[in-house]
């Protein structure tokens, strides 16, 4: 599976109309020099022989040279970035925690709040409380993430002040900053999925609901708040899961316009200049990585069903 | 013919009349006047008109209907399990000494699966797919005992040797997907009687069941009854079954009572055109291969007809003078000591019909 997606992430970068050669090459750029850089970046080499070279560097690295230094990258090498001189996978390993901190925060907050508020949406159906909250999602959902990033960031942060100007700092050397510099794209995001998975848990409780077997439940005698809990929410969880899963694994694919606007620099204002630039070592790398992150993410969310539904279990 | 509808307010046809049941012993479960609509965006769903019935400890009443008919939604009324929702429930339902209707229904739901049980028509949708069926057992019983999990286990296992799971000791570890129809059925029947209730409403128990685990089933529940002397509300379309288990049958027809009589007398002397309609659908010996089905459709509960509710089916309307049949709803009027019938005919012509079709013969 990851192989067959590393092949199609190179093609669909390398295999482009687009000379990587001639992109290094720059303005005053002579045949010479291009057929330099061809053969300095294996170019000349028919295309699954380019892959294969490719591959490798990942598992074992290479040795690369740039202008009159040669530069061993180590494995796994995914290659220089020119543009911003530097390893692509030592840039990528510095700023993936940073996706990874906003990617975590957000989603604990929206799971939390969204799967919360679906399930006393659905408890108290057709409540001033459920349609409050119907009313609430829609206008949640509907907003993009930009519009809701820089209405945040305006007043928040320019007119009220009521957070500093972020500043992003690792945990372990500024909590306060680290907490100050994520709080508001933690809600930026979490508002946009929280509606989403309000109106997600909000249905499926109410599926559940009228299940047999929680009819069952209901004529065994059990409160309403176990049958609600332990019968319907249970039942109900596996769309969640699955969900929860693919999003999760997609926000740590980098955040991009979040990111962009809170001026964190993490996956996906990495890749957003990349894709600018041009910088085609840098994006295949990115991308790899966030199919491998929505891969990984699905046997996850494969294994958790087992977990959840004892029929899925292979004896 | 005795009528007995002169001392209401109500429409004369709509008075409920509380026939008595035909054995001794002391009254555990009285419904008085039963019923419920659900409102709807196409109007209101009368399901359940006037109801009334009554069931004593340790005794069977088969309630029979076709889909439809209310004969389930009047036993989920009884249970509590209709919600406040949509449902708008009246009359009174009398069960061990306490008034259920409009009671806290928290008070209500102590007594579901302690005092009064259900099971249900599909013992696969029924059971929660995701536990295994000892823990749903335990779960019943700490649900009204304060026990530890260990004895609420201990008692599951009894429970499921009781009702006839092999290995049981295995079994209790089981989800229910790895058993077979007929023994879901029984695990249901074990956590339903689990905390020894008076009454058990069984809802069309062996309609999803293979015919050859139906017999077994419906003997189990008897030889149970027999053991814990538990009332049985058996909601059935099949009148083998009912012929078979009841002591007192309620016909049920578009939401109301169609007819009510001992098991004997519904049979053999059935005061009813729809009564003699599903008599006549249960294939005999002596049918060579001919079946007579009743004509037609169940009604709207929406739009009800304003006569006899069955009078649009009924071969036997014509026979009534005036077109009663059409315009004026009959009377649920005493035809016996314990036997009650929803009919314009006259005494004479309901026997002449059944002599000369041979009906309850």
């Amino acid at each position: 599976m990851l192989f067959a997606l590393s092949i199609i992430t190179y093609l669909l970068f390398y295999a482009l109309p687009r000379d990587p050669a001639r992109l290094m090459c720059g303005t005053h750029c002579t045949p010479d020099s291009l057929a330099a850089y061809r053969v300095e970046l294996g170019l000349d080499f028919p295309i699954y022989q380019q892959y294969l070279n490719w591959l490798h560097a990942i598992f074992f690295g290479k040795d690369i040279s740039v202008g009159p230094f040669p530069l061993h990258c180590a494995a796994p090498c995914f290659g220089f970035s020119n543009d911003r001189n530097e390893m692509v996978f030592i840039m990528i390993a510095r700023v993936m925690p940073v996706t990874a901190y906003l990617a975590l925060g957000a989603f604990i907050l929206w799971m939390v709040v969204g799967v919360l508020t679906g399930i006393l949406a659905a408890r108290y159906k057709g409540s001033i409380f459920d349609r409050s909250v119907m009313a609430t999602t829609l206008v949640g959902f509907s907003l993009p993430s930009f519009f809701i990033g820089l209405v945040i960031m305006i007043f928040v942060v320019v007119r009220w002040q009521l957070v500093p100007y972020p500043d992003y700092k690792p945990p372990t050397e500024d909590f306060g900053k680290f907490i100050g510099a994520l709080i508001l794209p933690w809600i930026t995001l979490a508002i946009l999925y929280a509606a989403y998975y309000t109106r997600l848990t909000r249905s499926q409780m109410l599926d559940t609901m009228n299940e047999d077997f929680i009819r069952t439940a209901r004529a065994k005698g059990l409160p309403e708040k176990v049958v609600v809990r332990k019968h319907a929410f249970r039942a109900g969880l596996t769309p969640i899961v699955t969900s929860a899963g693919l999003d999760f694994a997609g926000l740590l694919g980098g955040a991009i316009i979040t990111e962009k606007i809170f001026g964190l620099n993490g996956l996906g204002s990495v890749a957003l200049t990349a894709v600018a630039k041009l910088d085609l070592p840098v994006l295949v790398a990115v991308t790899l990585l966030g199919a491998v992150f929505v891969v990984v993410a699905n046997l996850v969310v494969d294994i958790l069903y087992a977990v959840i539904d004892p029929r899925v279990r292979i004896k | 013919m005795t009528e007995l509808t002169q001392d209401s307010h109500l429409h004369p046809s709509e008075h409920s009349l509380l026939v008595p049941s035909s054995h001794s012993g002391e009254v555990l479960l009285s419904v008085r006047d039963l019923s419920v609509t659900f409102s709807t965006d196409d109007g209101a769903v009368k399901a359940v008109s006037h109801l009334s019935y009554e069931v004593k400890r340790g005794q069977t009443l088969a309630i029979v209907g076709e889909s439809g008919s209310g004969k389930s939604v009047s036993s989920l009324a009884v249970m509590g399990l209709l919600g406040t929702g949509s449902a708008n429930i009246s009359g009174e339902v009398h069960f061990d000494g306490k008034e259920l209707i409009g009671s806290n229904p928290e008070d209500v739901r102590k007594l579901r699966g302690l005092k009064m049980a259900m099971i249900f028509q599909d013992p696969l949708s029924a059971l929660h797919p995701y536990y295994t069926i000892g823990r749903q057992l335990v779960e019943a019983v700490q649900a009204h005992h304060d026990v530890s999990k260990d004895a609420a286990r201990a008692r599951a296992l009894e429970m499921l040797n009781r009702v006839g799971i092999p290995s049981a000791e295995k079994r209790i570890d089981d989800y229910p997907h790895q058993l077979s129809g007929g023994m879901r059925q029984r695990v249901m029947i074990a956590m339903a009687l689990i905390n020894d209730p008076e009454l058990l409403i069984a809802d069309e128990p062996t309609t999803a069941l293979d015919v050859t685990v139906q017999a077994q089933i419906i003997e189990l529940l008897r030889d149970l009854q027999k053991e814990f002397g538990t009332a049985i509300v058996l909601i059935t379309h099949d009148l083998g079954v009912v012929a078979d288990v009841a002591d007192d049958v309620i016909v049920m027809y578009g939401g109301s009572a169609a007819e009510q009589g001992p098991v004997r007398e519904i049979f053999y002397q059935p005061e009813m055109p729809y009564t003699w309609g599903l008599l006549s659908s249960i294939p005999k010996d002596d049918d060579e291969g001919q079946l007579d089905p009743i004509p037609g459709t169940p009604p709207s509960l929406i739009h009800l007809p304003t006569g006899c509710v069955f009078a649009p089916r009924c071969v036997f309307a014509h026979q009534v003078p005036g077109n009663r049949c059409e315009t004026e709803r009959p009377a649920f009027v005493q035809t016996g000591p314990n036997h009650a019938a929803r009919c314009h005919l006259t005494a004479e012509q309901r026997s002449t019909i059944r002599n000369n079709r041979k009906i309850g013969k």
